[in-house]
């Protein structure tokens, strides 16, 4: 297996990109992890994803962790594989609790839509330029964002949209009818 | 013409929902909804105890359980900075395969009778069954046995488990062989899957899909060979895949795999002792035996610990892909020095497959969107945690 310390990946990449601000913090696990700025990171996704001797075409996991209270308190993360090197790599964005945004990456991986649905769905952190920015595991109209640590956990909440539709013999009559005049 | 297909429809395998626009027979679009089995584990995880989290992601995907729980504690251990056991890591080599078998036979027996072979799932459901019952003899547990513990294994192996696992090897492959007379050549079968739910290679790779997909459509990528861990490089296997990306080159590899999993299964039988250790001797972690709880002092005040404040983690994150039956699969788990974690994230294969179904269904028969929701094989559990 190749393996490739950050240093040496953080000097790659800056290469690759110039000016760009790159931060490498340590793991206990021997996956490198790189810090960018969210301004640099779609110039540095489409390198990662584009140049021959990095090629991490694939995006196995788009996540998010809250350190609340701490600020800046979102770590959103993207786990790369590179498998044409046999090469992991783990980016990550710091947000504030204030301004939860970051640019989309599914123009760079397409894998990358539910997976930013989701982090916007539990989280609330907001992807500029989405496509289809809607929630995914929870309700429509669920108020707040559950995996956020100053979510309240014992809360009891009924979605609008679990309460039965209730049809008087009317209505139902009428509707019946409509519906067979309609297919003539 | 929009049909709404499930969320109760029995071939979603659980409860998907696909909104499908139909012009005649031909599928125009297609949008799936999903959240129903939505249970929360992730913001559950984060209020349990370490150990107490592996029951959880054992119901994450239900099909691999045994793969889920020893994705999370080879996570969490390598957070603690665990030797583990080699004969450990052996079983739990044993049992993941067992696992991966397990799965793709219920993969095989619905996918096979939703495309109309019933009793293709009436047989490998009573192989299946063998293999539940090896659960049960291990831990007393058949789907969700919770047998993995941070740190090691709960218990010992059972008396008799060798013979027991090489009975059902030694019945399992003929099978196998059978249920190929029943579909491979199938003339109905071929025409039901051949040329339907294509994928290709670049597709795939953009729509990070990974595991038996991926090796449909030709990328052989497998974390047991370019990631290996639990010492897969020293096992003797290989990693079928085939071109064409179809729901048929996905049954190939699929079957393929069930014959690669009988070999290190018997590989790694060879290699596991009658018995020895079963999970790491480290007090702090692992509790003590019965009989010297009831007799020293020490050994009850360690026990009480374990089972009242469990262990702390160190600060850090950690996320060791593994693959499972659907493809790499795993947990980024952190923590933030504590008895609990802060995060616990799985990286769930399904729900990808879920995402890139709409590509795979748009453009063709509605007849054809069953046969792809069984060959991508999605586990519900998976996609909505």
């Amino acid at each position: 297996m190749v393996t490739m310390d950050s240093v040496a990946l953080i000097a790659l990449l800056q290469e690759a990109v110039p000016g760009v601000q790159l931060e490498h913090a340590p793991g206990i696990d021997s996956q490198p992890t790189i810090f960018v700025s969210r301004d640099d990171l779609p110039a540095l996704a489409l390198a990662l994803r584009d140049r021959p001797d990095l090629a991490f075409t694939l995006l196995a996991e788009l996540t998010a962790v809250d350190y609340w209270p701490r600020e800046p308190r979102f770590e959103v993360v993207y786990i790369l594989v590179s498998m044409e090197h046999r090469r992991r790599l783990r980016l990550k964005v710091r947000l504030h609790g204030d301004d939860a945004h970051v640019v989309t990456m599914t123009e760079v991986w397409p894998a990358a839509n539910w997976l930013e649905r989701e982090v916007w769905d539990l989280y609330g952190i907001q992807f500029d330029g989405h496509p289809d920015p809607r929630r995914l595991l929870m309700p429509e109209d669920w108020e707040g964002y559950p995996l956020r640590k100053d979510y309240p956990v014992q809360i009891k909440m009924t979605p609008r949209s679990a309460e039965p539709l209730q049809v008087t013999e009317e209505e139902f009559r009428s509707s019946l009818t409509r519906d067979r005049l309609s297919r003539g | 013409m929009t049909v709404n297909m499930g969320p109760q429809h029995p071939s979603t395998h659980g409860v998907l929902r696909l909104v499908l626009e139909l012009d005649g027979e031909t599928v125009r679009s297609a949008s799936p909804t999903i959240g129903y089995l939505h249970t929360g584990i992730e913001k559950t995880s984060e209020q349990k105890k370490w150990q107490q989290v592996i029951p959880l992601v054992e119901r994450m995907d239900y099909l691999s359980a045994q793969s889920n729980s020893m994705a999370f504690c080879l996570s969490v251990e390598r957070l603690l900075g665990l030797e583990i056991p080699q004969r450990v890591t052996d079983i739990r080599v044993l049992i993941a395969e067992l696992q991966r078998i397990n799965s793709h036979l219920v993969w095989l027996g619905t996918h096979g009778m939703e495309v109309g072979a019933v009793s293709v799932m009436l047989y490998c459901f009573r192989e299946r069954e063998l293999l539940l019952n090896l659960n049960e003899m291990l831990a007393g547990f058949r789907m969700f046995p919770s047998y993995m513990r941070v740190g090691g294994l709960r218990e010992d192996l059972p008396r008799g488990f060798h013979d027991a696992v090489r009975a059902f090897l030694d019945r399992f492959l003929p099978k196998l062989h059978e249920y190929e007379d029943l579909l491979t050549k199938n003339e109905i079968y071929l025409k039901r899957t051949q040329q339907v739910g294509v994928i290709s290679k670049e597709e795939a790779v953009a729509y990070a899909l990974v595991g038996p997909i991926a090796r449909a459509a030709g990328i052989d990528y497998d974390v047991r060979k370019y990631f290996p861990y639990l010492g897969y490089d020293t096992y003797e296997f290989a990693v079928p895949t085939e071109t064409r990306g179809d729901a048929y080159s996905r049954y190939l590899v699929r079957v393929a795999e069930m014959k690669e999993s009988v070999r290190i299964c018997r590989q790694a039988l060879e290699r596991i002792s009658a018995t020895g250790a079963f999970a790491v001797d480290d007090p702090r972690i692992t509790p003590p035996p019965k009989d010297r709880v009831y007799t020293e002092m020490e050994a009850l005040i360690q026990h009480f610990l374990i089972y009242s404040q469990g262990f702390t983690v160190p600060a850090g994150e950690a996320y060791v892909p593994v693959e499972g039956p659907r493809g790499e699969h795993g947990f980024y788990v952190v923590s933030d020095g504590t008895n609990r974690p802060w995060r616990v994230k799985c990286r769930a294969p399904s729900l990808l497959a879920c995402q890139a179904l709409e590509r795979m269904i748009v453009g063709g028969l509605i007849a054809d969107v069953i046969a792809v929701i069984g060959s991508i094989d999605v586990v519900m559990g998976d996609v909505d945690r």
